[in-house]
């Protein structure tokens, strides 16, 4: 067999792995990401979705942020203009999470309507163009 | 000062427009007065956008407000020098960085090879000019860093205090360089393509801007991650974020680059590849920076949504279009001048060293585009994080790593068994011994047990080369062994400097490795009490909670919690993490509160503190403890990675260069003649 065969023989085995390591990877580790109103619909369809783990990417709204230091919990509520959740989050949160700031929360919405965050990543404030007067994008 | 600005970007515009026209007509054309007006273009657009750059500066260091930019990013009361790298704090000025960075390198490039492959230069001077032009377009149609308010601020409203550290000073810049320096090879690419001129001459003209671009991009990427480690304070260095993803992606491309280069100056192959890759980098670059600012997929990095996407997504598409045209048009001319004998050789390796690289950019990608693939097809958004990118890449990698040790010392074309087993046998013996030694530990991650075995393998092979090369001078030449590894190293720049680059991949991938055994622990004391962490390595800190001392401090409002430490009983020092509220020169408060970490770094752990608060009123305080595995390994990794890098690229040192130069220049010729 010519080396070039054999080199594309072990070439196809390499992709083939890497194919199989990326399909699985997705399929156990692939999170939805939704908004508050497209989730508020997933679960309208399909009760069994409380119990799927989803990333939630939505505003913090103004005045919601409750944090309770002792047991380092956060409560504070997310909307996207049309929908709102209830957001419940043990642990650290970044230094961006401010009232209004863009979050992506990963977690479960339970029955009770609460969404519980597992984890909590607030947008870098950098780029944001801090307008001194409103402006339409 | 502001309006000189502005008139110097317009006018850069049409002269980048007259430039890239008269570049691509005088080479085609075979006019050389026209490719020569193309390259003075070059240099009268990189006038116009120092100006433009010297008049941002002057409206930033003078506080200009009425402009927009210095009002969003700067304040009164901001340190000088952040002051300065507000420049490229956001969307605009970031911009005139691009831009003014392309036509610095171009214009280097044109000065350094006015007298040479004169069939290329017009379509580099051409392609330099779009790149340019593209970017003076976006600021002039959207995003001018000279725009005005309508009215004049008291204050500005400051940088971000994340921003305000020395690691977020110079990591734009270092990924800027890197990323703009990708246009100058992708240039001469273009050129070979365009020109027809297809032998090996190129190869060589890019080869060390694409080392220098690499080596721009590497320092880049590692800064931000020390900038992430130390700044941010979630305790880790990379989180697969899309904005990062993006700047590895022309790194790998290029590293594969670097290594199949290497195949096409020794033996011919690999050319459709070759160019392949360095048209694949420069696309790369360019899709990195339109993730970076277009928003399109959600990253906590992006900038703000602004039509500005549109912009890189035309050119992305039309630059792409027409390179892999260009190749299809000369494919018949890039036929390979041997082919693969054997699978046990150096070219078998290299080759499937490539094949990793690629898989693994492959791979990042399609974790990074996932989000909108899935939405395209199935209609909802599925996102992929760290345990997707870690299940695939973490097997990829460590065969990335036993082909470093692989590749260097087995035969070209073909490997005998004794040529194997004379270059193989001890670092093997030493990578067995290594994991053994490591079961016997009873090391709980079996991927941290093969990156260490695989990284005393190549350690083993690039210790040997330098032992027997510094030998043989020894031998030959009766030069003491210190005058003989200098001597040794000085000739062959190009291999010891690629050894000494495997050597900080080694190292990179041990600090990798430290994150199987990472610890967190969380805690809330009164002042007196303390709390115990054990670090996997058997030994037990104690922190002592001190209490929270407040004070002012520049332009910011500090509380500091002080721990004092103890290793085993041992006392170490005392640690602090701070909270910061920064304020303007009213002394008002801007910006959220900004948390400051504390490290205590030594070669086998990091022991990482943050002060997440106080209980309302007290000094009782929450920290988050995390002990981090060799996490030096990684940023001295990655210094021993760009001093290899520094010596692979300085000049002379004899090496292949010289010998593929001499067997290519009649090859190259004969081809040009039958043609």
């Amino acid at each position: 067999m010519k080396a070039q065969t054999k080199f594309l023989i072990g070439g196809a085995l390499v992709l083939a792995t890497v194919g199989y390591l990326m399909a699985s990877g997705i399929k156990e580790t692939g999170v939805y990401y939704v908004t508050p109103s497209e989730l508020a619909t997933k679960i309208g369809r399909d009760n069994s979705f409380y119990n799927v783990g989803v990333k939630m990417g939505a505003r913090v709204v103004k005045g919601s942020i409750q944090r309770d230091v002792a047991s380092q919990t956060i409560t504070f509520r997310v909307t996207d203009g049309t929908r709102s959740y209830p957001v419940v989050y043990r642990g650290l949160a970044p230094d961006t999470f401010t009232d209004e700031a863009d979050v992506v929360v990963e977690g479960r919405l339970q029955r009770d309507g609460t969404f519980r965050a597992t984890t909590l990543l607030a947008k870098c404030g950098s780029r944001y163009e801090a307008a001194p007067q409103q402006r339409a994008a | 000062m502001a309006d000189l600005g502005n008139i110097a970007l317009w006018i850069a515009l049409l002269i980048g427009l007259w430039g890239s026209a008269v570049a691509f007509v005088g080479g085609l054309k075979r006019r050389p007065e026209l490719a020569r007006s193309a390259e003075r273009a070059v240099y009268v657009q990189w006038g116009l956008l120092f100006l433009a750059s010297v008049g941002l500066l002057r409206a930033l260091l003078t506080h200009d407000f009425t402009i927009e930019y210095v009002a969003a990013y700067t304040s009164r009361n901001l340190p000088l020098y952040y002051t300065w790298s507000a420049f490229y704090a956001g969307q605009k000025g970031s911009l005139l960085l691009w831009a003014i960075i392309v036509a610095s390198f171009g214009s280097v490039a044109l000065l350094v090879n006015r007298g040479k492959y004169r069939d290329l230069m017009p379509y580099v001077a051409g392609v330099v000019s779009v790149v340019v032009t593209f970017f003076v377009a976006a600021m002039v149609f959207s995003s001018n860093p000279f725009e005005r308010l309508g009215f004049t601020p008291a204050d500005g409203n400051g940088l971000n205090p994340q921003l305000q550290n020395p690691g977020m000073t110079i990591h734009p810049p270092m990924l800027y360089l890197g990323y703009t320096s990708i246009t100058i090879p992708y240039a001469f690419a273009m050129g070979a393509l365009i020109s027809g001129r297809l032998d090996t001459g190129w190869i060589h003209a890019i080869r060390r801007w694409t080392l220098l671009s690499w080596l721009f991009l590497a320092c880049g990427i590692v800064l931000g991650m020390w900038w992430a480690y130390v700044e941010l304070g979630w305790g880790g260095y990379w989180a697969w974020d899309p904005v990062e993803n993006a700047s590895l992606l022309p790194w790998l491309t290029m590293t594969a680059f670097l290594h199949s280069v290497m195949i096409q100056e020794k033996r011919g192959m690999l050319k459709k590849w070759n160019l392949g890759l360095i048209i694949g980098s420069f696309l790369l670059s360019i899709f990195g920076t339109f993730i970076t600012r277009s928003g399109v997929i959600s990253s906590v990095h992006s900038f703000a949504q602004s039509s500005i996407g549109y912009f890189f997504l035309i050119f992305l598409v039309a630059a792409a279009g027409v390179s892999f045209a260009l190749l299809a048009y000369r494919w018949p001319r890039l036929e390979a001048e041997a082919k693969l004998e054997s699978m046990v050789s150096r070219e078998a390796m290299f080759l499937f060293n490539n094949l990793i690289f690629i898989v693994i950019a492959f791979s990042v990608l399609w974790g990074t585009l996932f989000p909108i693939l899935s939405e395209w097809i199935k209609g909802t958004k599925v996102t992929v994080g760290p345990p997707f990118f870690n299940q695939v890449n973490v097997p990829l990698g460590l065969l990335l790593l036993g082909l470093t040790g692989i590749g260097p010392l087995i035969a070209w074309r073909q490997a005998t068994t004794a040529n194997l087993k004379r270059q193989f046998l001890w670092p093997t013996t030493l990578m067995v011994l290594t994991a053994a030694f490591l079961l016997a530990l009873r090391m709980s991650d079996g991927w941290a047990i093969g990156a260490f075995a695989l990284g005393v393998f190549v350690t083993g092979t690039v210790v040997q080369e330098f032992v027997r090369g510094t030998g043989a001078r020894h031998r030959l030449h009766g030069e003491s062994y210190p005058l003989a590894l200098v001597r040794l190293v000085g000739r062959n720049r190009r291999r010891y400097g690629g050894y000494v680059v495997h050597l900080g991949m080694v190292m990179l991938f041990a600090g990798f490795a430290g994150l199987a055994f990472k610890s967190d622990t969380e805690a809330t004391l009164k002042p007196g009490q303390a709390v115990e962490v054990k670090s996997p390595y058997g030994h037990t800190y104690r922190l002592v909670h001190q209490g929270v001392s407040q004070y002012e401090q520049l332009n910011r409002f500090v509380s500091a919690a002080s721990l004092d430490v103890y290793r085993d009983g041992t006392y170490l020092g005392v640690m602090k993490s701070e909270k910061r509220q920064h304020l303007n020169s009213l002394g008002r408060p801007t910006f959220e509160p900004s948390t400051e970490v504390a490290i205590r770094s030594d070669i086998r752990e990091d022991l990482y503190l943050v002060y997440a608060g106080s209980v309302q009123g007290t000094e009782e305080a929450v920290y988050r403890v995390t002990i981090n595995p060799l996490v030096w390994w990684v940023w001295y990794g990655g210094m021993v990675l760009v001093v290899g890098g520094i010596i692979t690229m300085w000049p002379g040192g004899g090496g292949p260069t010289a010998a593929s130069r001499r067997r290519a220049e009649p090859a190259g010729y004969v081809a040009q003649v039958t043609t």
